[in-house]
């Protein structure tokens, strides 16, 4: 079978100040059609730059792509058009941002900023579609990701919403134009642990139900067991290690996953913090 | 074995404001808590955002007056001394995010220092004293002429952990002191606290919102929802046998990594929509039966 998103032996590099800093070398992942991907690493491991790559969100310079592709469908994206490119984004696949606060226009209404998506994304696969029809559908989506007054809702600002509602917003922004791969950045970790387990099944739900293919790129080993069935662990610019996500946690086997799993603290206690003293 | 840290009735009320800022009404943002914290103890409180978690803090700091109740540092009530030396040597804080609370313009020397030109420390024995404090987070020396911005994350927290220990406390407020971090870097920054609080013969007060990091630290915790303490004990046992929905609800929601945490988590249904916080209710009380004061 092949694989919906392929990235393969992808390398940036980023120059500033005439240094030049490797920060992706040879990094390769699949996201299978309706599979539950992870992508998990600490800060600077490079997570975050895959998910610009594949997003084509990288801004050239500082970042520069030396090497390896990004196939998707069977297409190499670094090697379409910008105009293509942009096509894809949105419609093919989506991204659910991490900050609530900040990804939302705090001057629009939600139905003024989830029309307007909707709109483009229209015109660039060529459908038609009223403004009648696009309300419905906002309000359609807006029910998907269980809001209970999709009209109360999509009249709106931002700042009359929670943190976990605005979260939801966001997630339904990225179904607007059915995407088959939803590629989710940290949801929910801005949020209370409450309302971040609600986002997590709500879009553990949503991926299952409508055979959407999810990359969850994350910091955090819990998030990862919840809500994927394969993972690749980041370090330092290189995919350390992969596995079925249950293997990962039953067997790992480089260093690097040993001892971040090791420094996970678990609730059932047992973590013996300070240094031990002969 | 006596009390480091005792709080009495502790309640606090904010004034509700309209647009014009006329009042309102008033919200409760802490509500009648009372708990003590042995010394040399990690005492843990959890609660989500609007839980009143920082305004407890705040209140034992000194930057925020209760309403009603009292708190007691080592048996010694601390209403009138807020502000003087003595308070300030016996409780200090560590905060969230120490991209934030360390000055930029500052080398560490110089925000170190801080604390010690307050507390009157002869300024000859500064540099002394920052180096011996370096030494203690286990930063190496040279780093006191560093600024924040050449420091990563763990080092600039174990920065204000030396800072909050410059002028000698016995208590600690620690606010959230690892969200910021990396997993990984939190382990350390935890085996330093921990270190710190057995050699320095420390007491914390540990606000929290990671239950599992809780588990690990804190000898007891107390649950805050809603301004109120809705159940406190040994962290065992709370964490074995949660009596109230709200500790059911927060033990089920935390994502964990093998089959034996999920056995620890309630099966509860997950509430679908919002979990009422202080905000939100001040909102919907504003509607419809805002108290005038």
């Amino acid at each position: 079978m092949s694989a919906l998103l392929s990235v393969r032996d992808l390398s940036v590099e980023f120059t500033t100040y005439g240094q030049t800093a490797k920060v992706l070398q040879g990094v390769s992942l699949d996201v299978q059609a309706h599979a539950q991907i992870a992508l998990v690493g600490e800060s600077g491991s490079g997570k975050t730059v895959t998910m610009k790559a594949i997003m084509g969100l990288l801004r050239q310079p500082p970042a520069c792509i030396t090497g390896g592709q990004i196939l998707y469908d069977g297409r190499d994206l670094l090697m379409l058009a910008d105009r293509d490119r942009v096509a894809l984004r949105g419609t093919a696949m989506s991204m659910v941002f991490q900050d609530p606060m900040s990804s939302l226009n705090p001057v629009f209404t939600i139905a003024d900023q989830m029309t307007t998506i909707l709109k483009y994304a229209d015109r660039r696969l060529g459908r038609v579609r009223g403004a009648r029809d696009r309300m419905a559908r906002v309000h359609e989506v807006l029910a998907q990701v269980r809001m209970r007054e999709p009209e109360r809702v999509s009249a709106s600002y931002p700042i009359m919403l929670s943190g976990g509602m605005r979260q939801r917003v966001l997630i339904a922004m990225a179904l607007l134009s059915e995407p088959a791969l939803l590629i989710a950045d940290e949801p929910g970790t801005a949020l209370d642990v409450t309302t971040q387990a609600q986002i997590l099944r709500l879009l553990k739900d949503l991926v299952t139900q409508r055979g959407l293919a999810l990359l969850m790129i994350t910091h955090n080993l819990g998030v990862v067991r919840e809500t994927s069935s394969y993972v690749y662990v980041m370090n330092k610019g290189r995919v350390v290690e992969e596995a079925e996500t249950a293997t990962l946690f039953a067997n790992p086997q480089s260093d690097y996953t040993k001892s971040l799993i090791a420094a996970v603290p678990r609730l059932t206690g047992g973590t013996r913090y300070g240094t031990v003293t002969p | 074995m006596s009390a480091m840290l005792e709080i009495r009735g502790l309640s606090k009320t904010f004034p509700t404001r309209s647009a014009f800022g006329r009042a309102t009404g008033e919200v409760s943002a802490v509500a009648d808590v009372s708990f003590a914290i042995e010394k040399g103890q990690v005492y843990g409180l959890a609660g989500e955002s609007g839980s009143g978690k920082s305004t407890i803090a705040r209140m034992i700091m000194g930057l925020t007056r209760p309403t009603s109740g009292s708190i007691l540092i080592d048996g010694q009530d601390i209403a009138g001394q807020i502000g003087t030396q003595a308070h300030g040597a016996r409780v200090q804080m560590v905060f969230q995010n120490p991209g934030a609370s360390l000055n930029p313009r500052r080398t560490v020397a110089q925000s170190i220092a801080v604390p010690l030109v307050a507390h009157d420390f002869a300024r000859a024995d500064q540099p002394r004293r920052t180096a011996e404090l370096l030494d203690m987070v286990q930063l190496p020396r040279v780093f006191a002429q560093r600024y924040p911005h050449e420091l990563s994350g763990g080092q600039k927290q174990r920065v204000a952990i030396a800072r909050a220990l410059a002028v000698a406390p016995r208590l600690l407020v620690l606010d959230e002191p690892t969200s910021a971090l990396d997993v990984s870097v939190q382990a350390r920054v935890m085996d330093l606290l921990t270190d710190l609080g057995r050699t320095l013969d420390l007491t914390f007060l540990f606000i929290s919102h990671d239950l599992s990091l809780m588990r690990n630290f804190a000898q007891r915790v107390g649950i805050l929802y809603l301004g109120k303490i809705v159940e406190t004990g040994e962290t065992a046992s709370v964490f074995e046998h949660p009596r109230h929905d709200y500790t059911r609800l927060l033990l089920a929601s935390v994502p964990v990594i093998s089959a034996e945490e999920e056995a620890m988590r309630p099966l509860i249904p997950l509430i679908d929509g919002e979990i009422p916080t202080a905000e939100k209710l001040l909102a919907l009380r504003g509607q419809t039966t805002g108290k005038v004061t």
